[in-house]
């Protein structure tokens, strides 16, 4: 336990060193303000307090955000090591490499945490100053801080795997930016097409819950929507999150880290220095 | 008592290429080894291959009684690898503390250990800043970690200059003393000569030779030159009388000669009353080395 705290000691003060936390911050925080200032007109229509439009706002923005920080922060984590010629060096040392990423992965999610914590809670905070009851929202913003960070491990875990993979931050950082891209914007579109294309066929009724589910952005999207009950405010994806069980999304969200981390593991392993 | 280090018939093959065949030795605590060879001569790959970094394909190696890799070994044994590098952001002090952390000592050493190479007044400077010889001390000063039964060191001293390599062969001899079993490469044989206990020459992935620097002499029974001076106006009776000497235009007549040879024809020669001084001149490290380091293609 003391060689992952100290790895992600050590790895916690080479973020904050390259900036990569103010970064993540700032990043998180200026996006939620924006929202939560762009967000406040529709409440009247609606009914819902301003926290949870809120909440459906940062839920778009997070599913986009959330990855890109994540993928951002790890595709250097083990192609780095070897282009920096530390990686034989430590791999001599009585430390596991599910240790190593173990320790690597607490030190980015603290700071995945922390930027998220701070972006939503600014935009809470907005929320709370123009409309007291937005209290109500509370339960929905814990859920989000908390689905977010199960995202921010699966893309973590991704952007570990695919920097065991690329062996050279190059090339990890091009698959990285792929993975991002497919997962996060041409994913949905492609669904999109597939929709339109079969027109209220069994693809639709059957194949696409199962396709959302099996896409951890989408996942998070429909627990959030479906949980904070204001899909109304969010549009298109508020029918499938309603068509979808709760159950369903939040064990996906819950089984992609472990997944993605598994797959970063066993990748690392295949690395020879 | 057993070896520190026990390899036997090593073979390893890179895509079908043999880069070390049937290699076989032992390295006992205490013991300081030089294993020498030019580029891609194998001194790497075996490194890598005692260290578990790299599988081999035959043969067996065994490390502290553990196989190479093992949890057992790498908590036994310390690395230094050439052109030691680290994460430039951190200083040397977080670095040697969290080497610490990582072999279960405590953090706070990281400074003595700092001290022991001669870094205590960079400590707390970013290793970004550093030098490529403070780089390698750092190394060094991490390898010292926890007192290690065996020590690989892959070509310590490159970069360091005369002084410092004295301090670091002095921090080698502390350790073998205290029982650690200490194996370096080198690319120089004159630089390893006085420090180390035995010799390995490995060429083309082969051992060419072992032992120590005098067992490696007389192996390779190189010829020993032999520089006569000939007195005032006797050059051309001295010609005579060693008909196997050639002249150079230094005025002086050279012979080589068998290490077998060496005394008898000494005698002859010193009791020529033509003669006024001569030099014996052994075959240099150089040329030794090379003698073994050559024979690849044979």
């Amino acid at each position: 336990m003391n060689r992952i705290l100290s790895t992600a000691g050590v790895e916690f003060r080479i973020a904050l060193r390259n900036r990569w936390v103010a970064i993540a911050v700032l990043l998180m925080v200026v996006f939620a303000l924006v929202l939560a200032a762009a967000g406040a007109a529709p409440t009247g229509d609606i009914g819902a307090d301003r926290l949870s439009v809120i909440v459906a706002s940062l839920t778009s923005l997070a599913v986009y955000l959330v990855p890109l920080i994540a993928l951002l922060m790890s595709f250097d984590a083990i192609a780095g090591e070897v282009e920096r010629g530390t990686l034989p060096l430590l791999l001599t040392y009585p430390v596991s490499r599910a240790q190593v990423l173990a320790g690597k992965l607490l030190a980015h999610l603290a700071i995945l945490t922390l930027a998220v914590c701070a972006g939503y809670g600014a935009a809470a905070g907005a929320a709370f100053w123009m409309d007291p009851a937005s209290v109500a929202g509370l339960p929905a913003l814990l859920r989000l801080v908390a689905s977010s960070v199960l995202l921010g491990a699966t893309f973590l875990g991704a952007g570990y795997a695919l920097s065991a993979l690329a062996r050279r931050p190059s090339g990890a950082a091009g698959l990285a930016v792929g993975l991002w891209l497919g997962a996060v914007v041409l994913y949905d579109l492609v669904l999109l097409a597939l929709i339109v294309s079969d027109g209220g066929g069994a693809l639709t009724t059957q194949g696409l819950p199962f396709a959302l589910l099996a896409n951890p952005a989408d996942a998070f999207r429909l627990f959030n929507l479906a949980a904070a009950e204001a899909s109304a405010a969010a549009g298109g994806m508020g029918g499938a999150a309603a068509a979808i069980p709760l159950w369903q999304s939040a064990l996906s969200i819950a089984l992609w880290p472990l997944l993605a981390l598994m797959l970063a593991v066993a990748a690392f392993r295949k690395v020879t220095p | 008592m057993t070896s520190t280090l026990t390899i036997s018939h090593l073979t390893k093959r890179f895509a079908g290429v043999e880069a070390l065949r049937d290699v076989s030795l032992t390295v006992e605590a205490g013991q300081r080894v030089a294993l020498l060879g030019h580029n891609g001569a194998g001194k790497s790959t075996m490194m890598k291959i005692i260290l578990g970094l790299i599988p081999f394909d035959e043969g067996a190696v065994t490390v502290c009684g553990a196989a190479p890799g093992s949890a057992a070994a790498r908590a036994q044994v310390a690395y230094l690898p050439e052109n030691a590098a680290f994460h430039p952001a951190l200083t040397g002090e977080e670095q040697i503390r969290h080497y610490l952390s990582l072999r279960g000592e405590r953090p706070a050493q990281a400074l003595d250990l700092l001290a022991r190479v001669g870094l205590e007044g960079a400590a707390k400077r970013r290793i970004g800043t550093y030098s490529k010889g403070m780089r390698q001390r750092v190394g060094l000063a991490q390898a010292l970690i926890g007192r290690p039964r065996l020590l690989v060191l892959d070509e310590p001293t490159s970069g360091l200059d005369p002084v410092s390599r004295r301090d670091f062969y002095a921090l080698l001899d502390d350790l073998a003393a205290g029982g650690t079993a200490i194996l370096l490469s080198s690319h120089a044989l004159t630089e390893v000569e006085a420090r180390t206990d035995r010799i390995l020459i490995l060429s083309g992935g082969r051992l060419m030779a072992e032992g120590s620097l005098a067992d490696l002499r007389r192996k390779a029974a190189l010829p020993v030159a032999i520089s006569v001076a000939p007195a005032q106006g006797q050059k051309a009776a001295l010609s005579a009388a060693l008909p196997m000497a050639r002249a150079n235009g230094d005025g002086r007549l050279h012979l080589d000669i068998a290490q077998g040879d060496k005394l008898a024809i000494l005698a002859r020669i010193t009791g020529l009353p033509q003669v006024e001084d001569l030099e014996v001149i052994p075959p240099s490290l150089e040329d030794i080395y090379s003698h073994f380091s050559r024979r690849d293609g044979q």
